[in-house]
C-alpha cells in the first residue's frame, strides 16, 4: 500500500500525542473502535470556559492512515469551539490526507472519536459541575 | 540519505534466483542455446531440450526421493494443487465426494476445494491445534465412508510448523484414501523421501528454493498408481495430464535449483537455524511479544511474531527499511487478518499484530542485528502512540472493556 506524503509525514511526526487526565471537568475523552478490529482510537480534547478547545491529545492502536488522520484532527479541533470541532465531516479528513477508499473508514473513526469526546465533556460538565452552569430550569409546580 | 534496498526477510513469500541457476537458465533461450522445443523429435534442437528437460526432471526427482517419471511441470504449486486436488476428485469422484483439508491451507488448496464445493463436492477443514500442527485424531474421526482425498501441507507459509505427513499418510492408506501434500515451502528446508514416505500427490515450487517463479512440479505417485483427470488439455504433454510446450528455461532453472538445494540443505539449514535464533532471541526480550506456532516443529527460517498492542499494518509502516509480511489487516477495511492465526485460536488483537519474518540464503548476522534493533524501536515508538498499551500499563484488563465496535 503506497501511502500519501501527508499520511507518511502525519506517521512519522504525529502531531500531539498522549494523555489528558481524564478525571479532570475540563477534558472530554472519546474512545472508539475495538482491539479486534484492529483500530482503536482515543481522543482527548480539554476545553476551556468559553466552550473553545484549547488543546487536544490522541493515542490510537491503528494503521498509518488512523493514525495520521487522528493526528491531523487534533491540530485542526485546536481553537475550535465544540459546535465547529463537531461538525468536522470524515470526508475533509479523507480528502487532506488523499486516502485511498479502503481507508476512509479510518477517517470515519476520526470523526466518531472528536464526536465522543465532545458528547463526554457535555455529559460532564451537565452532570459534575452544576455550579458552573445554571441549574436546569425546574418548572414550578 | 541512503538509497539503500530494505533487508529482504521474505523468503517463504519468494527468493531470488541463484546466480548459479540464471546463469543456466540463460542458456535455454538465445539462438545460440538449446532454445528447441523439447516435444520436437525431428531435430537436435528438439532432442538437446528435451535431454535437459529430463536431467532436470531427475534432479527434482532427486531431492524429493520420487522416480523422474513421478514428476508432471506446472506452472507452480498453484496449478500443482489444482491438478491434484480437482484431478483426482474429477477421477475418483463415483467412489466418493468427499475431501478433508485443514483451514490453515494456502488458498491455492483452499480454494481449490472452495470451487469443488460449487461441483457437488462436500469438503471438511479441520482446525488445527494451537501450535499450528494436526491433531490425528481429529483427522481420523473426519474420514468417512465417502473421503476420497485428503490434503495438508508439509510446512505451512505463515507459521512455519511442519505437519506429521508420514503419520496423516498412514492413516489415509489404510483407509484407501488419497493423499496430497502442499510442499511449496518444503524443498531445501525439511529432507522428503517419497519412495518411502505415504504421499499420493506432492506439489512443489521453484521460487520457494532460489528458482525462477512460473513453474513448479507435481508428484503423482507411481506405486501405488495415481489417476488423475487433466486440468488443463491439448498436445498431450505431460502424459496427457498437463497440456502445454514445455518451458525449459524455466524448468532446467527449477532442476538446477533443487541441485543446489540437495547439496546445500544441511549446511544451510544450521545456519538459517542460527539466524533464525538470534532474531528470536533479540525480539523475545520485549514485553508481550508472543511466537505463533510451535517453536520445534517448525522450518529453520521461519519466524512468526505478534507484538501485543501493536498493529500489524502500522508496524510494517515503520519497518520501511526491512521487507517482512504481516498476516494483519484491520477488519473494517473489509480485509481479514490472518485466517491462519485465527484458526490457531489466536486472539484477534494477537493477529492483528502479527508478522512474519523469514530468512534465507543470502541473509548475513549484520542484517539480523540490525533487524533486531529497528523492530524494537519501532516497536516502542507505536506503543507510545497505541491507547491499548497505555491501558495495559495502567493495569486494565483489555477483555473487560467493553469496545464500541464500528
Ligand atoms: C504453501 C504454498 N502453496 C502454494 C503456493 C503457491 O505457489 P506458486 O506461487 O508457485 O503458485 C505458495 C506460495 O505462495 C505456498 O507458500
Ligand atoms: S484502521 Fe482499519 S484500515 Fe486503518
Amino acid at each position: 500500500m503506497a501511502y500519501s506524503d501527508k499520511v507518511i509525514d502525519h506517521y512519522e511526526n504525529p502531531r500531539n500525542v498522549g494523555s489528558l487526565d481524564k478525571a479532570d471537568p475540563h477534558v472530554g475523552t472519546g474512545m472508539v473502535g475495538a482491539p479486534a478490529c484492529g483500530d482503536v482510537m482515543k481522543l482527548q480534547i480539554r476545553v476551556n470556559d468559553a466552550g473553545v478547545i484549547e488543546d487536544a491529545r490522541f493515542k490510537t492502536y491503528g494503521c498509518g492512515s488512523a493514525i495520521a488522520s487522528s493526528s491531523l484532527l487534533t491540530e485542526w479541533v485546536k481553537g475550535k469551539t465544540l459546535e465547529e470541532a463537531g461538525a468536522i465531516r470524515n470526508t475533509q479528513i479523507a480528502e487532506e490526507l488523499a486516502l485511498p477508499p479502503v481507508k476512509i473508514h479510518c477517517s470515519v473513526l476520526a470523526e466518531d472519536a472528536i464526536k465522543a469526546a465532545i458528547a463526554d465533556f457535555r455529559k460532564k460538565s451537565v452532570q459534575g459541575h452544576p455550579a458552573d452552569h445554571e441549574e436546569p430550569q425546574r418548572l414550578s409546580a | 540519505m541512503s538509497s539503500r534496498r530494505p533487508i529482504y526477510l521474505d523468503y517463504a513469500a519468494t527468493t531470488p534466483v541463484d546466480e548459479r541457476v540464471a546463469e543456466k537458465m540463460f542458456r535455454f533461450m538465445t539462438v545460440g542455446g538449446a532454445f528447441g522445443n523439447p516435444a520436437s523429435r525431428s531435430h537436435s534442437f528438439g532432442w538437446e531440450a528435451e535431454k535437459a528437460v529430463e536431467e532436470a526432471r531427475e534432479q527434482v526427482a532427486a531431492l524429493v526421493g520420487a522416480d523422474p517419471r513421478e514428476i508432471v511441470w506446472t506452472s507452480g504449486a498453484t496449478e500443482a494443487d489444482n491438478l491434484a486436488i480437482k484431478g483426482a476428485a474429477h477421477f475418483y469422484q463415483k467412489k466418493g465426494r468427499h475431501i478433508v483439508t485443514v483451514k490453515t491451507e494456502h488458498k491455492a488448496v483452499l480454494d481449490t476445494c472452495r470451487q469443488l464445493e460449487r461441483e457437488g463436492f462436500e469438503v471438511t477443514y479441520l482446525d488445527p491445534e494451537p501450535s499450528g500442527l494436526l491433531d490425528m485424531a481429529k483427522l481420523e474421526a473426519a474420514l468417512r465412508d465417502d473421503t476420497v482425498l485428503v490434503s495438508v501441507m508439509h510446512v505451512n507459509n505463515e507459521i512455519g510448523v511442519i505437519q506429521d505427513i508420514e503419520a496423516i499418510g498412514n492413516l489415509t492408506r489404510s483407509r484407501g484414501v488419497l493423499f496430497h501434500v502442499d510442499a511449496a515451502q518444503s524443498t531445501g528446508k525439511v529432507p522428503l523421501d517419497l519412495s518411502k514416505l505415504p504421499v499420493d500427490l506432492m506439489s512443489f515450487s521453484a521460487h520457494k528454493t532460489y528458482g525462477p517463479k512460473g513453474v513448479g512440479a507435481l508428484y503423482v505417485s507411481r506405486k501405488p498408481r495415481v489417476r488423475l483427470e487433466a486440468q488443463m488439455h491439448g498436445g498431450g504433454h505431460e502424459r496427457g495430464m498437463r497440456s502445454g510446450t514445455l518451458a525449459p528455461h524455466q524448468i532446467i532453472g527449477m532442476g538446477e535449483a533443487f541441485r543446489i538445494a540437495r547439496e546445500e540443505m544441511g549446511a544451510e539449514n544450521e545456519r538459517l537455524r542460527m539466524l533464525r535464533d538470534r532474531l528470536w532471541e533479540g525480539l523475545s526480550g520485549m514485553d508481550e511479544v508472543y511466537l505463533n506456532g510451535d517453536l520445534e516443529r517448525r522450518v529453520a527460517g521461519n519466524l512468526n511474531v505478534s507484538f501485543n498492542f501493536v498493529e500489524g499494518e502500522s508496524l510494517i509502516m515503520a519497518l520501511k527499511d526491512i521487507a517482512v509480511s504481516s498476516g494483519s489487516a484491520c477488519t473494517s477495511a473489509s480485509l481479514e487478518p490472518s485466517y491462519v492465526l485465527r484458526a490457531l485460536g489466536r486472539d484477534d488483537e494477537l493477529a492483528h499484530s502479527s508478522i512474519r519474518f523469514s530468512v534465507g540464503r543470502y541473509t548475513t548476522v549484520e542484517e539480523i542485528d540490525h533487524t533486531i534493533a529497528l523492530v524494537k524501536s519501532a516497536v516502542e515508538k507505536l506503543r507510545e502512540l497505541s491507547p491499548l498499551w497505555e491501558m495495559h500499563q495502567e493495569g486494565v484488563d483489555l477483555k473487560t472493556v467493553e469496545w464500541v465496535a464500528h
